[in-house]
């Protein structure tokens, strides 16, 4: 049984919290957040000058070719520390879109620049309120452009080029795209999200020159796979967030006192802790499972996906509201940073998919384990 | 990261595989005992072959195997269908404190009889007036030349009425303050003034005991450790009540509410395509799935010759109220078919509604649910302690009642 990170990772690990902590600061987080800067450029570019936006680029493509545990890694930190960069976007989705659907061409004209961030990716699937189906899509291709409004697209604003997801008279009904978003069949505007410190846009595409990225009728059994991948990532951004509101009100309580004494005394916030630090817990052993199957492409996947999503999507709910009623009346001050992974728990959740849209895959992906 | 043995556990696995499925009781070896005779029979066969007790000592019986070899061990035989144990807590709570604090001789003289199944242990720590405040125990000793008297009442002592020994701690100095005026020692069940009355569960079982003591002798050499350390030894039972992993466990689980709901209806089609069904059983998975592989980081830790992590403290806490709510919600999923709990009638042999009422007790054996939240929250998240209005009082005037 090794079901640990390696020694190098750990390594890896101590080396992203010391540049976080000394790069990333709360005071980052708020100044975006505060600002018109979309995300912290200065950030972005020490990122990619590390390799973190290439680490599972093969080398041939410029990238590092490490495994998706240093990935891993890299995500659980940048969760910690809610680093306001397009990473999710760009190294989670675009490149992993790439990664699963492109032509040698393709992965030629676009992996070096993601590696090197100075391309930045982004995905736009969602169209409106509710669950995106095939059934649902009206961003639709004809030839080589690409007509539909996509909203919203985490780092639409700032991407160099979107994987879009339209939809197909063929297959599964769906394709994907890539369209380069600097040109004139490209309309972006930013919008206004729960989340201002990770920016978001709605994309207006009219005719816009599109190539068609894995073949037609196959882009929503990409969909999924991206998803998959993605899931386990984004749930190690939770964790790493899930920890950092738990030291906060961990922090908080130690030093409020009340009625004479801490409240960290007290077993109503004890048992709030306690219940904090459990669900954190499970959903951290969840991304382990999850880690071991996006890096040995596992056949269970979708179920560790899918199972490290749900807990992921719990635990930071649950950790990010409680650390506001730790903080009682303060926590709700636009001065405290509890208001932080509040924003960031509920944009995480609803960004890849909801709770209740990854339990029920959950529940689908072991109905079909099963079958077999 | 991989879910695999090192060669040297493999091959231990195997050894242990073989001798299992040459060794396990049959039918025929079985025949004619009650539990407590097949426990028995089963524990002398694994001790006369070496693998009782691996962890232990070879002179105390066991075979000087390492941690993760027990885990190994454990899992192995709980692939198979054997005698449930009578002696869980003879083994993992009463050796390990006789361990630490008895004499050479005295180990020499019970250990191996533990070890063999030949004696069976229990402990009696919880009163009336002393459950998670265990050391608000009243229970008195006094004493009388080279022995101790004995008068008061211990509860919930499991496996009292088949046991032949017992640790317990009692109160030697009412006048000094609570943790200080304890002191503990072992016992013969049958030493004449103990009277073993058993307590009917909700569950309508009977595993646990009240037991009553008048003027019941115990002999100054079976004291552990000095007069008013008994709470320091306790900590040594008390550690060990929770430290054991690997394993499988039984009751309501994911898969029995899954395949449950796939043979009833919501709505006439079948309850698994429910959403909100969907739903609840996706968190009961991921939540099983979190204990899992807690139990693999635990299992590496354990591999790699390291302590495992606090991780390890959660089981209990998510496990047992886990049971009651999927025991509930599958009772719900078969409407007023839920009621039924006739082994002969009901889903599952009465499985569900079993669990059902057996749950309350998971959730307040070894510690409740309150005081497992506590833990995590002072050892593991480091949160101070409560303040304890009878913390340096002596005991005798610390208030219990409202009167």
């Amino acid at each position: 049984m090794n079901f640990e990170f390696s020694e190098e990772q750990n390594m890896l690990r101590e080396q992203a919290q010391g540049f976080l902590a000394s790069n990333c600061s709360m005071a980052v987080v708020r100044r975006v957040l505060d600002g018109d800067e979309p995300y912290d450029a200065d950030l972005w570019k020490k990122v990619a000058e590390m390799g973190w936006t290439a680490t599972v680029i093969p080398e041939e493509y410029e990238g590092l070719g490490l495994s998706y545990l240093e990935l891993s890694v890299i995500a659980e930190e940048l969760g910690r520390a809610l680093a306001p960069i397009p990473f999710s976007s760009s190294v989670y989705l675009a490149t992993e879109a790439i990664l699963a659907a492109g032509s040698e061409e393709q992965k030629q004209a676009y992996l070096p620049g993601l590696a090197a961030g100075t391309s930045i990716g982004c995905f736009a699937l969602g169209e409106s309120a509710g669950q995106t189906s095939p059934a649902s899509l009206t961003t639709k291709a004809d030839g080589s452009s690409i007509t539909g409004i996509k909203i919203p697209v985490a780092d639409g604003d700032v991407a160099n080029f979107a994987i879009v997801v339209g939809r197909s008279d063929k297959g599964d009904g769906a394709s994907l795209y890539i369209v380069d978003l600097d040109q004139d069949g490209v309309s972006r505007e930013s919008i206004t999200t729960i989340d201002p410190s990770r920016s978001h846009a709605k994309l207006t595409l009219n005719a816009a020159g599109a190539q068609l990225l894995g073949n037609d009728g196959e882009g929503w059994s990409h969909v999924q796979s991206i998803l998959n991948r993605a899931a386990v990532l984004f749930a190690w951004e939770q964790v790493g967030g899930c920890d950092t509101a738990l030291n906060m009100a961990k922090e908080y309580a130690m030093g409020r006192f009340a009625f004479g004494r801490p409240i960290a005394t007290y077993q109503a916030i004890k048992h709030k802790l306690a219940n904090i630090y459990v669900k954190n817990t499970l959903a951290r052993s969840n991304c382990y499972y999850g880690a071991w199957a996006i890096s040995t492409d596992a056949d269970e996947l979708p179920i560790a996906a899918a199972t490290a999503r749900v807990s992921a999507i719990q635990a930071y709910y649950y950790a990010s509201k409680e650390n506001v009623q730790t903080h009682g009346g303060m926590g709700f001050t636009w001065e405290f940073d509890c208001q932080f992974p509040y924003r960031r728990s509920k944009l995480l959740a609803t960004n890849i998919g909801s709770e209740a849209t990854w339990q029920d895959k959950l529940i689908t992906a072991i109905e079909k384990q099963r079958a077999a | 990261m991989d879910f695999n043995d090192t060669a040297v556990e493999a091959t231990f696995r195997e050894e242990v595989r073989t001798w299992l499925s040459a060794n396990i009781p049959t039918p025929d070896d079985l025949k004619g005992l009650d539990y407590i005779g097949r426990a028995k029979l089963w524990q002398k066969r694994k001790y006369d072959a070496g693998w009782a007790c691996i962890r232990w000592p070879k002179e105390h019986g066991g075979r000087n195997a390492s941690a993760i070899d027990q885990v190994i061990w454990n899992q192995e035989e709980s692939k198979f269908d054997t005698p449930d144990s009578i002696f869980g807590i003879g083994h993992g709570m009463c050796a390990p404190t006789m361990m630490a604090w008895a004499t050479d001789e005295q180990n020499k003289n019970y250990i191996p009889k533990l070890a063999s199944g030949e004696d069976v242990w229990c402990q009696l720590f919880s009163e009336p007036a002393g459950g998670s405040d265990l050391a608000a125990l009243r229970t008195s000793a006094e004493k009388d030349g080279d022995d101790w008297i004995i008068n008061g009442q211990k509860i919930w002592t499991s496996g009292a009425h088949y046991s032949d020994y017992g640790v317990l701690v009692l109160r030697t100095d009412p006048t000094a303050p609570k943790h200080q005026g304890l002191t503990y020692f072992f016992i013969d069940m049958k030493s004449a003034g103990i009277e073993v009355k058993p307590i009917r569960q909700i569950s309508g079982g009977a595993n646990f005991n009240e037991v009553y003591f008048t003027d019941v002798r115990v002999s100054d050499s079976q004291r552990l450790g000095a007069v008013g350390q008994g709470w320091q030894v306790a900590l040594t039972t008390l550690m060990n009540e929770r430290a054991s992993i690997g394993g499988g466990g039984g009751g309501v689980n994911f898969d029995s509410v899954f395949d449950l709901a796939t043979r009833v209806n919501i709505d006439d089609a079948p309850a698994i395509e429910d959403k909100n069904v969907r739903a609840q059983l996706a968190t009961w998975y991921a939540q099983e799935s979190g204990l899992k592989f807690n139990g693999y980081r635990s299992m590496t830790a354990l591999s790699r010759g390291e302590i495992p992590g606090p991780e390890n403290s959660i089981g209990k806490l998510v496990g047992a109220p886990k049971q009651q709510d999927m025991a509930s919600f599958a009772l719900d999923l078969l409407e007023s078919g839920g009621a039924i709990w006739d082994p002969e009638l009901s889903e599952a042999a009465g499985m569900f509604q079993a669990t059902y009422m057996a749950s309350p007790g998971l959730r307040i054996a070894g510690g409740t649910d309150e005081i497992m939240a506590n833990i995590i929250a002072e050892r593991v998240l480091g949160l101070p302690q409560d303040i304890r209005v009878d913390k340096g009082i002596p005991f005798n005037e610390v208030p219990t009642s409202n009167s």
